[in-house]
């Protein structure tokens, strides 16, 4: 393993307005070789991938491919250098067969200048089975595969462009154990090939699987790069948060009361099957599980977005029917969600109008929205959240992503919610808002406020929840109490499968 | 107002008035501006263009197409288009003048175009809300039900000897013309309605972002029926302006109505995307509408030209809101 570096980045710098992202990151990938990427969520790992893949040009920084310093303009510039990514959503077009999307862009040419089917056919069959794919038909919809199968698309598309780097984005975030498995086989037949791969996980057992070597990075710094026999788990947990996680997280006592929501055998769909639980007053429940495992349909459920076909919800040991987002807020429950640009605010409008949106009820006299009234509150919430902005007249667009963030808590503070689903609370916040928003959590809990935290940084979960419920496949697949949820454990359940009661 | 300035200190507070005001109503202010550089120099131009008479025809002859922008704003405001409101109001004037002909009491002809309009509008909005179908599309449908079902009832025949008590929009009152006041008077009660409830803040959000006011609890679908009714009823007042203004009501759809109704809203600052734009910005682009038509007679350039006006200045209007989008994201 002492091959000159294929690629290899020198003090790569990158900041987005005021926010250094990167600072002065050294990596580099050999050929044959895996190198494993760690680092939380925020850390600056996309940003490093997506300068190799040419999507971000640095600050500063040298960037050298097969000995000569190179200056990407675009993907096409890394694709020429040999140079491929598979991202976390594939990049395929449905409605094209395997084939046409293997060679899209590039495709070979007869004679006559057209399109050569026939090699492309050929070429792809040829490179499916390289992949230990026979089974994939070249002429399939990519509609009609499944993720691991579109993935192995994907590869196929970088090899067919005669890949020297590839770089693997949480490859197996989206995969159950037998693709991933299958996956990791695939890896290691290309690393044997000679080809350097970058690989993205979180997970650590792949991790020691399969790579070679590991660079850790912290909020946009260089920790260490190391061979992976020279360390071990701890170490590199301990690199990444760069302290321990109880002062990362702190959690805040807070005395745990009756019952407030009550889940009993939910159905909904595919995604929400079966599932049961109780939260009380006072308490955080966190919900681990892998992108797909139904965390975020549970919520939208329960929040009546998507009613569920069967089972019970009680609040307050009370039987309710939750039919639609409006039932569910006026019966105490609210939801900040995952995106949000998507569901949470409404851009184009100011900080007080989105504010005071679930409560204009209480804002108004009637018919009129009291204007004194709703500028009090909304000045309230921005100072107890501390959202940093010019004025409240300010349009949401203009704030940072962890300020979005607290104004839809504050919209939803504003309910005075008994249950309050938060899913996905600090993805895309800064390292100070995430903190922030954590103690804001802890005030509620103390006030008495039930939190159902979806999360999947697992750092998150582990350091905030009283409780941890693990699904998998839109099942409960554990229920771990604070005390005894280690990430072994976590980790073990969310890969898990409860097959043998399987609803019909 | 019961915030304690000292404790805000250098926390962000309310911006001034007079910012405020220029960073809510960009639009509006520049469609006042040129209604009146308009007025100024084609008065140079031309005096008679002031003359009571020729302002009356400006504000009075154009006010049911503001009266009808009121309500498409609404619509557009929340995410939707109607472009069937030409025809809808051909129709709810054939009603409402074959009523008064055929002996009705005048109240009741003047009342039903108002109540047609919402029951027709409704079924628009039950079609796009619940049924899910794109209201381009639906009113598009609508468009073509109402122009043709309008023809082969009528046969083609005009409506006269329509009562004199049935002409408002002929009417005088305190010397100003019934038209203006009506207009007047909806959009002023229409701008505080959408600005200062929570209904017309809900048009906004859903507007604005669909999924996110509904994550709200805003009841999206309920809503959309409601602005549709309104909408429609919109178009009834419309009608009732349109069909005593003439002593015949023609038994043809005004042409391009539909068309003059929805740009006076875009132009007016009501962004075709959703979310942003006010009533008071509609109907001034109507009366700005109505200033060129008649600013082009009296300097001597073939009225024809206006509709190429017009034109120019929606594709300006778009392209302003589309560079004012970009700007802020």
């Amino acid at each position: 393993m002492s091959a000159a570096p294929y690629a290899s980045l020198k003090g790569m710098s990158k900041s987005f307005g005021s926010v250094n992202v990167l600072k002065a990151v050294d990596f580099d990938v050999r050929p044959g070789e895996v190198h494993a990427l760690l680092g939380e969520n925020g850390a600056g790992k996309s940003t490093l991938i997506k300068m190799m893949s040419g999507l971000y040009k640095p600050d500063e920084g040298a960037f050298t491919v097969d000995g000569e310093e190179v200056n990407f303009n675009s993907t096409r510039d890394a694709a020429a250098k040999g140079i491929a990514t598979v991202y976390q959503e594939l990049l395929l077009f449905p409605e094209l067969s395997v084939a046409e999307n293997v060679f899209l862009g590039n495709y070979p040419r007869t004679s006559a200048g057209t399109i050569d089917w026939k090699t492309v056919r050929e070429k792809t069959r040829d490179l499916l089975d390289q992949l230990d794919s026979p089974e994939l038909d070249v002429d399939a919809k990519v509609l009609t595969l499944s993720v691991a199968q579109r993935q192995r698309v994907e590869i196929a598309k970088a090899l067919g462009k005669k890949a020297r780097i590839l770089i693997m984005d949480e490859p197996t975030a989206s995969l159950v154990e037998s693709d991933v498995q299958r996956l990791m086989s695939v890896v290691r037949q290309l690393r044997d090939r000679g080809v350097g791969i970058v690989y993205v996980s979180h997970r650590m057992a792949e991790i020691f699987a399969l790579a070679d070597r590991v660079t850790v990075i912290r909020d946009g710094a260089h920790v260490a790069t190391c061979d992976i026999g020279d360390v071990d788990e701890d170490d590199l947990v301990s690199m990444m948060v760069g302290r321990s996680i109880e002062s990362l997280f702190p959690k805040q006592e807070a005395n745990i009361g009756e019952p407030v929501l009550e889940v009993r055998n939910l159905h909904r769909g595919h995604l929400v099957r079966d599932i049961s639980f109780t939260l009380r007053r006072g308490e955080i429940l966190g919900i681990a599980g892998l992108v797909g495992s139904g965390r975020t349909e549970l919520a939208l459920t329960i929040f009546g977005m998507t009613p569920a076909r069967e089972g019970e919800i009680l609040i307050d040991g009370k039987l309710v029917a939750i039919t639609s987002p409006t039932r569910a807020r006026d019966l105490g429950i609210a939801y900040v969600p995952e995106d949000r640009g998507l569901q949470g605010l409404v851009k184009p409008m100011t900080i007080k109008q989105n504010v005071t949106m679930a409560t204009m009820a209480n804002v108004s006299s009637g018919i009129f929205l009291k204007a004194g009234e709703e500028a009090r509150r909304a000045l309230d919430a921005v100072r107890r959240l501390s959202i940093r902005c010019r004025e409240i007249d300010q349009t949401v667009s203009e704030l940072s992503g962890g300020n979005q963030q607290k104004v839809v808590i504050a919209k939803w503070l504003e309910t005075v919610p008994k249950v309050l689903i938060l899913d996905e609370p600090t993805r895309g916040v800064d390292v100070g808002a995430k903190a922030e928003i954590h103690s804001i959590m802890g005030e509620l809990v103390k006030q008495g406020v039930a939190i159902l935290m979806i999360s999947s940084e697992l750092p998150e979960v582990l350091g905030m929840s009283d409780r941890v419920l693990v699904m998998s496949g839109g099942q409960v697949t554990g229920e771990i109490d604070r005390a005894d949820a280690t990430p072994e454990r976590v980790g073990a359940a969310m890969t898990a499968h409860r097959t043998k009661e399987t609803a019909e | 107002m019961t915030v304690n300035q000292a404790s805000i200190g250098a926390t962000p507070s309310r911006s001034g008035f007079l910012r405020r005001i220029a960073v809510e109503y960009g639009q509006e202010l520049i469609v006042f501006s040129a209604i009146i550089a308009l007025f100024i120099v084609v008065s140079i131009v031309n005096p008679r263009f002031i003359s009571a008479n020729n302002l009356t025809t400006i504000f009075a002859g154009n006010a049911y197409i503001a009266v009808a922008a009121i309500g498409m704003s609404m619509v557009i405001i929340t995410g939707h288009i109607d472009v069937s409101v030409g025809a809808l109001i051909g129709v709810l004037a054939t009603i409402s003048g074959s009523l008064a002909v055929a002996g009705y009491p005048i109240w009741f002809a003047w009342l039903a175009p108002v109540l047609v309009g919402m029951a027709i509008n409704s079924f628009i909005g039950i079609l796009v809300a619940y049924a899910r179908i794109p209201s381009i599309v639906v009113t598009l449908g609508a468009m073509s039900i109402l122009r043709g079902g309008l023809i082969s009832v009528t046969g083609g025949d005009w409506i006269t000897d329509l009562p004199s008590g049935f002409m408002i929009a002929q009417k005088r009152f305190f010397d100003i013309p019934a038209p203006l006041i009506f207009m007047v008077v909806l959009t002023v009660l229409a701008a505080l309605w959408m600005r200062h409830t929570p209904f017309g803040r809900s048009l906004y959000a859903i507007g604005g972002n669909k999924e996110a006011a509904l994550a709200t609890g805003i009841p999206i679908a309920r809503r959309t029926v409601m602005v549709f009714a309104i909408h429609g009823a919109f178009a009834g007042l419309a009608t009732i302006l349109f069909a005593t203004q003439l002593q015949v009501i023609q038994s043809t759809v005004p042409p391009n109505l539909e068309l003059t109704i929805i740009t006076a809203s875009v132009i007016g600052g009501v962004s075709i995307l959703g979310g942003t734009g006010t009533v008071i910005g509609s109907t001034m682009a109507a009366i700005l509408f109505a200033t060129i038509g008649s600013a082009l007679i009296f300097v001597n350039v073939s009225a024809y030209w206006l509709r190429a006006v017009i034109g120019l200045l929606i594709l300006a209007t778009v392209l302003a809101d589309m560079w004012r989008r970009r700007a802020k994201s």
